[in-house]
Formats: structure tokens, sequence, C-alpha cells
């Protein structure tokens, strides 16, 4: 019967590697036909044209600005709620806040991407013109979205300090928010940070909410009013009607992103390994 | 000479050199205000920023969704005058029993592994944890490009019910996984002890003693792991299609519920039936999720 | 009339990784009789009375040298420990019933060992609480989940869960010092009985424990038996000076 369990064990093991082979036999012979730095730093993303051509930096650049537009927003509000309701929320509020805050992490994206086009976008098209669909829609809309995540593993991050070092700076007259901001949260400073990392890991990845609000055009970042198109976003427009050369180009967008995403965990997983030392 | 420039120095730098401690000060209890300020108002308004927001989202859905809720949207067949959701419930439904069927045992099992057989820090559990970890970090689109690469194409199944299921349950082994193991982690070890003191085998144990006290926690994960699945979208679009039909088969397309939604929102068509088919989901979801909670909450009450 | 001798332990070593806990214990222990372990804290006396059902197997990196025979039989040697284990039960120190009714705690030992007959069953459950002298405060609660009991009353449940395979051996690794005095002086009130039929092996660092119930008083000391012998002998006459300053209180 442990042979059973053995086994189960092993399909982890094996769906990464069939993932990554398949990922990889489909989308790296693409790369090589294309050429490398002209498929990631190409500017240019036309694949109907003859010659087609496929440069995903635009797309690159379009992940990357709304990436860190996400952090931008949801990363201080996160880790400000997540204060909040570690340290200074009243317990009947924190009985309805944490329920709240775990609401938010489990409603689908695509309920995300459907509010964020029938609110965000028609709010910033009046206030600032233009399509409303863009980077900025973009960028509110993620921020929203990773906020449950920041806010859960800042949560317990700081929950986690031990009291001592609370008593400590109030018993050297520091008042309360100051102990809290100067003391505790550097202290949860390793908790944070992987709740930080989670969440730009959610926002690159994410494709639905993205692709109902960015407005996806498949062209270098024009501004942070007008519209951009993410990694994901071209993978999941293109991929129903694509063929040959152009189908494993998508391929190989989702290699990158795949690669992306294995460096930020691995970068996080090292940075963490070292700081514990 | 020398002797006069000191004095001077010391004449005019003294007053002046106070005149810069004094603006230093000052500054650093302006800082020390505006920081407390912050401190003390930033907290509550990002949590009724975060709280506002989750209300005005629930609300603006239910308030515009609740009106185009009829009964008609609930019919057998979807056609393009009445794009009833029930075929992609029923197919929701299908997606989500057969996901569960197959993730759900092999992650409990390979939790067991982890926690009741294997050797510590063998280079099995090592490889099975960092695999596990890579998963749970992979996109969902990714997950649905392989989908569609190695079960829609290589293996030739087409957009499939079957291929659907088999991606999702990729995609939740990690959840199960780890919920899994916390429960099993948590039972205490001297139920085990106790156990093995009266002559019970390690499999006994683990059937008989440890599974049932981790139970509760267990479902809670398969439950939340539901949730996942029900909310899915981009993993599903390319592996098992968008047909508004109920399958007949397991080789046969069908669109979930949060397809369906995505569907209607993105042809602009429907709006209204749109926010109706999002309330649907919501409360889906959100009965789900209060399902796994009270689980959750029964096993901390002991 | 000389007991039988139950365990015969020769030279017995033991290592957790590189560090010895065990030097070559020389010991026999007689059948039906109490025969208690004393000692100052880490110096091996739970170790060894772990080495007596094999318990010692599950924590890794733990290797044993010597011989070990229960009843002439080398138990080492033997494949099937969950035999052994029926045969030697063992009560910990924090008392752990599963989370389960009394009844099922009780009966879970003779359904692992194939007991399926509820009447058997039945019979068993009633038999090992009487001998546990629990029978009267858990008779009309049977279906009651086991977690529900004070403290004391659920150690007399893990001595009855032991006694319901039918062991040879009882042992006990300081019993009560989880427990207030009075259930204290139940569970001694109880091993007075229970060497009538079982041989037990207790640990205890309460030397009046020892001296109130064991016939046999073992001192260790870093890991070595420094003194064994008739506990009235080893308290009132100890031949060893160390013997003589742990019971004098010298060190502890």
């Amino acid at each position: 019967m442990r042979a059973v369990f053995m086994v189960s064990a092993l399909t982890s093991i094996l769906a990464v590697a069939l993932i990554c082979l398949f990922l990889f036999a489909n989308g790296i012979p693409a790369i090589g036909k294309i050429g490398l730095p002209e498929f990631i730093l190409g500017r240019e993303w036309s694949p109907s044209d003859t010659p087609p051509v496929f440069g995903i930096f635009p797309m690159i650049l379009g992940s990357i600005y709304v990436t860190a537009g996400a952090v931008a927003i949801g990363v201080p509000i996160g880790i400000f709620t997540a204060v909040f309701m570690a340290r200074i929320c009243p317990r009947p509020i924190y009985r309805v806040l944490k329920p709240a805050v775990d609401l938010l992490a489990g409603i689908p994206s695509v309920i995300y991407g459907f509010f964020g086009m029938v609110t965000v976008v028609p709010l910033v098209r009046e206030l600032f013109g233009g399509n409303g669909k863009s980077i900025l829609s973009a960028s509110v809309l993620l921020g929203l979205m990773i906020l449950p995540t920041v806010i859960g593993i800042t949560e317990s991050a700081i929950r986690a300090v031990p009291e001592e070092l609370y008593d400590g700076a109030v018993a050297l007259g520091a008042n309360h928010q100051r102990a809290v901001f100067r003391v505790l949260l550097p202290a949860a400073k390793s908790g944070v940070l992987a709740g930080v990392v989670l969440g730009i890991g959610r926002a690159i990845g994410e494709t639905m909410a993205v692709i109902m609000v960015a407005g996806n055009q498949a062209r270098m970042p024009a501004g942070i009013l007008k519209g951009i198109r993410t990694l994901t976003a071209n993978i999941v427009l293109e991929m129903g009607y694509a063929e040959g050369l152009h189908r494993e180009a998508l391929i190989a967008t989702g290699v990158v992103l795949f690669v992306f995403i294995l460096l930020i965990n691995l970068s996080f997983s090292a940075l963490r390994g070292r700081g514990e030392k | 000479m020398r002797y006069t420039l000191i004095n001077l120095f010391y004449k005019v730098g003294s007053p002046l050199r106070q005149m810069v401690r004094r603006t230093m000060a000052f500054f650093r209890r302006l800082t020390r205000r505006i920081e407390d300020a912050v401190f003390r108002f930033f907290p509550w308004l990002a949590a009724i920023f975060t709280f506002g927001a989750l209300l005005f989202l629930i609300g603006h859905i239910l308030v515009n969704g609740i009106p185009y809720l009829r009964p008609s949207l609930f019919a057998l067949k979807y056609n393009t005058e009445n794009v009833s959701l029930l075929p992609a419930l029923v197919t929701t439904v299908f997606m989500v029993l057969l996901s569960l069927l197959i993730a759900a045992p092999l992650g409990l099992f390979t939790a067991i592994y982890l926690v009741e057989y294997a050797k510590r820090g063998s280079r099995l559990v090592r490889l099975v944890r960092v695999t596990a970890e890579t998963l749970s970090g992979i996109p969902s689109i990714v997950y649905g490009l392989f989908g569609s690469l190695f079960f829609v194409s290589w293996l030739g199944w087409g957009y499939s019910l079957l291929a659907g299921t088999l991606t999702l349950s990729i995609m939740i082994l990690p959840l199960i996984m780890r919920t899994a193991e916390e429960s099993l982690k948590a039972v205490p070890d001297t139920y085990r002890e106790g156990s093995f003191g009266l002559g019970a085998g390690r499999l006994r144990t683990v059937f008989r003693i440890v599974l049932p006290a981790a139970a509760p926690g267990i479902l809670a994960g398969v439950i939340l792991a539901m949730g996942r699945i029900v909310g899915e979208t981009a993993a599903l679009i390319y592996t098992a299609g968008s047909v508004a039909q109920i399958p007949n088969s397991l080789l046969a397309s069908g669109r979930t519920l949060a397809i369906h939604m995505y569907a209607l929102s993105s042809e602009g068509l429907y709006t209204g039936q749109a926010y109706a088919t999002a309330v649907v989901l919501l409360v889906l979801v959100v009965g789900i999720n209060a399902l796994s909670a009270a689980l959750a909450k029964r096993i901390a009450k002991g | 009339m000389r007991n039988m001798l139950k365990f015969q332990l020769e030279d017995v070593q033991l290592w957790y990784n590189d560090f010895k806990a065990l030097h070559g214990v020389n010991m026999d222990i007689e059948e039906k009789e109490i025969t208690a372990f004393i000692g100052p804290s880490g110096c091996g006396k739970s170790t060894l009375l772990k080495c007596l059902n094999r318990m010692n197997d599950l924590v890794e990196g733990c290797r044993i040298t010597g011989k070990l025979l229960l009843d002439g039989e080398d138990i080492n040697a033997t494949q099937d420990v969950n035999r052994l284990r029926r045969r030697v039960g063992m009560v910990f120190q924090k008392p752990n019933p599963f989370p389960m009714s009394i009844y099922d705690n009780i009966a879970f030992g003779p359904r692992t060992h194939g007991v399926t007959s509820r009447l058997k069953l039945d019979g068993i459950v009633e038999k090992a609480l009487r001998d546990a002298a629990i029978w009267e405060e858990t008779k009309d609660r049977l279906k009651k989940s086991a977690l529900s009991l004070s403290g004391g009353q659920q150690q007399r449940l893990c001595i009855a869960r032991a006694l319901a395979v039918e062991p040879e051996v009882l042992l006990m690794d300081e019993p009560t010092s989880a427990l207030d005095p009075i259930s204290t002086s139940k569970i001694e009130e109880l091993m007075a009985d229970l060497k009538k039929k079982y041989t037990v092996v207790i640990v205890t660092h309460n030397m009046q424990q020892a001296t109130r119930i064991s016939d046999k008083t073992a001192f260790f000391l870093l890991g070595e038996l420094i003194e064994y012998g008739e506990t009235e002998q080893v308290f009132s006459m100890p031949k060893d000076q160390r013997c003589e300053d742990y019971i004098t209180g010298r060190f502890g």
C-alpha cells in the first residue's frame, strides 16, 4: 500500500515534466525559427502580415507595466489593511472584515473583469477621456485583485511576530502606531515580501480580467491612458484561430511566461533562503 | 590672523549652527507628526477602501443582475434568443465532480505519503515539494495551453469534457496536496503513538485514526478546490471548449458557467443576462467558499 | 518462590544518530512484579522502556545493539513487531485517548488483532474497564467521546485500552506525572492489583511513588544502570554512592 501512496506522489513530478516537455517542445523550435532577439525584443507583432512578424516585446512591456501598476496600488493598500486587521481593528469589525477579504480572494476573475469593464473603464473614460480601456484601468483592477493575497499573507506575518518586540517598543515610550509600523512591520519583512511576490505572480498570470479592461492593442505601450496587451492576453486572444508558425509563436509566448514566473519564484526562494541564514 | 578667523567662526558660527539645529528639529517634529498621522489614519482608510470595494462590487452585480434572473434563464436549451445558463451550469457540475474524482484521491494519497511514510529530507520528498510549488505558480492560461497541446491535440481528444477535467485536475492538485498535508500534520503524534503501542500497523493507524481526525481539514481543502474550479476560465477555453450545450459524452465539448459569463459579456448584446449569470456564479462561489470556511472553523474549535 | 524472568537484557546499547543514550545495560526483569526505573532527567530510563516494545523503531537514526529477550526470545530479531506490541502494552505520560467514543477506544486494539464479533467486543470492553477500575464511571456513557473524561479518567481509560489486548507486560512511562494527587493514588491502587496478572515496568521520577508501589527498582544515570535490586534495599541501603546522592536529593 505504501507503493500506492508513493506512486501518487510521483504524479506531480510527472505533471511538471509533461508540462515542461510539451511547452518547450512546441515553443522552442518557434523561437528558433523566428530568432530569439527578434522574438523577445521585436517591437512588432503582426502575424497576418506577409511575411509575419512575431515580436513580443510590446506584450512583455504590457505585462510589466500592468503588474507594476497593480503592485503600486495593491501593495500599499494591502499592507495598511493588513496592519489594520492585525493590530488596530476592534474584534467585532474583524469578524466582518476577515470573511470579506476571504470573499474577495474567492471571486472568479471573469467577474472582476466584468466589473472592471462596466465600472472602472467608463470611470476612466469620463475622468480622463479616451477609450477607457487602458493601462490605468488594468492596473486598478489588478491592484484590487491582488489585495486579498497581499493582505492575507501580510496579516499572518504580522501576527507571527512575537509580542515581546511590541512590548519592548512600547516600554521605550513609543506609541501604538509607532510600535506597529516601526518595529512589528519590519520584523515581518520576509512575510510581507512573500505576499508581494505572490501578488506579482497572480498579477502577471491573470488573463480574463485583463483582456476585458486593457484594450489589447498589440503595439508598444503608448501612455498610461492607452490600451496595451499582456503576454497572457496575447495567448488567449489568438489561440483560437492561429495555425502554423503563428500558433507556435503563441506557445512560445507561453514558454516566456512560464520562464518569467519560474525566475520570480526561484529568486524569491533564494532571497528567502538567504534571509533565514 | 588665524586667531581672529577662528574667533569669527565661533562668533558667527554659533548662532548659525543653533539656527540650523532648530530648523532640523522642527522638520524632525514635522515629519514625526506626519508619520504619526499616516500611521494613524491610513490603516483605517485602507480597510474602508478594501471593504468598500467588496461591497460595491457585489452590490453592483446584485443590483444589476437580479432583475434579469428569470426562470427562462434556466431553460434546458441555449439559443441566441434565450441565452440560458443551465447547460453551462450542468457542465460546470460535471467538471467539478470529475476533476475532484481524479485530483482528490491523488492529492490525498500524495499527502499521506509525504506525512506518514516518507523519510524526512528524502530526495523524493524534496522533488515532490518543488514540483508542487511550481505547479501552483503556473498561470491558468499556461495550463490551458498545455491542456490544448497535450489532451486536445496530441492525444487527439479535441475540445472535450475530458481534456478540461484533466487539465483542471492538474491545476488543483497542489491545492489539495497542501491542505491535506497541513490537516494530516495537525493530528497530534500522540494519537499515532497510542495506536502503534497497541500493535496496529501504519496503514491501519493512518486510515482508522489519523484520517478521521484530519477529515474536516481535508474536506475544507477539497471544497476550496471546488470553488476554484467553478471560477476557472482561461484553462478551459481551449480544452473543454465553449459550446453552449450540455455535453453528452466525455469527449463532447461544453462551456462552464464562468466561460458562459465571459461569452455573454464580450458579445456585448446580453449585458443584462451577463449580470444575471454573474449573480448565479457569485452565489455559487461564495456559497462554496463559505462552506469550506465553516468546516475549517469546526476543526479550529476542536 | 522465585518468579520466572520475563525480560533479559544483555549489554543493551543504543544510539540516537551519534549520541549514545544507553551504555551496556544488563538486567533481568521478573514477571508479575512491578519494576521501577528511576533517575534524573535524560538518564535513559524512558529510552530503555521504549526498547522493550520497540517503540524506538519509530525514531529515525536510532540504533540498538545487544540482546533483549522476552521469554527467552530476541525481540529485535522478529519481524512481527505488531505482535510484540500486543504482548507488551504501553501507557504514555500524557493520556492520549483517540478522538472517538470510550467504547471504540477500548475496542480499537482487539479490532486490530482480528476480533469482530460485537458480543465478544462488548465483553472485552467491560472486562478491560473493570480491570482498570473505571467501569462504574463509564458504563453509562460508553458511546460518549473519550475526550469528555477528566485527565485522571482518561489515563485510566488508556490503561484499560492497553489491557484490552490482553498483554503480558504493561509498560508505563511516568503515567501519573500529568495527574492530580487523587487520580495518582487511584492509579497506584490499580497498579497494585495489576501486578497480580501482569508484569509491570514503570518509569517514574517520583521516588516516593517508586517506594510505594514497586518491588524492584533500577537506578539509571547518564545511560548506565547504576543500581538494581529490591526496592527496600535500594532505598534504605544503596550500594552505589551516586544512587544514594540521588535518593537523598543531593541532585535531581
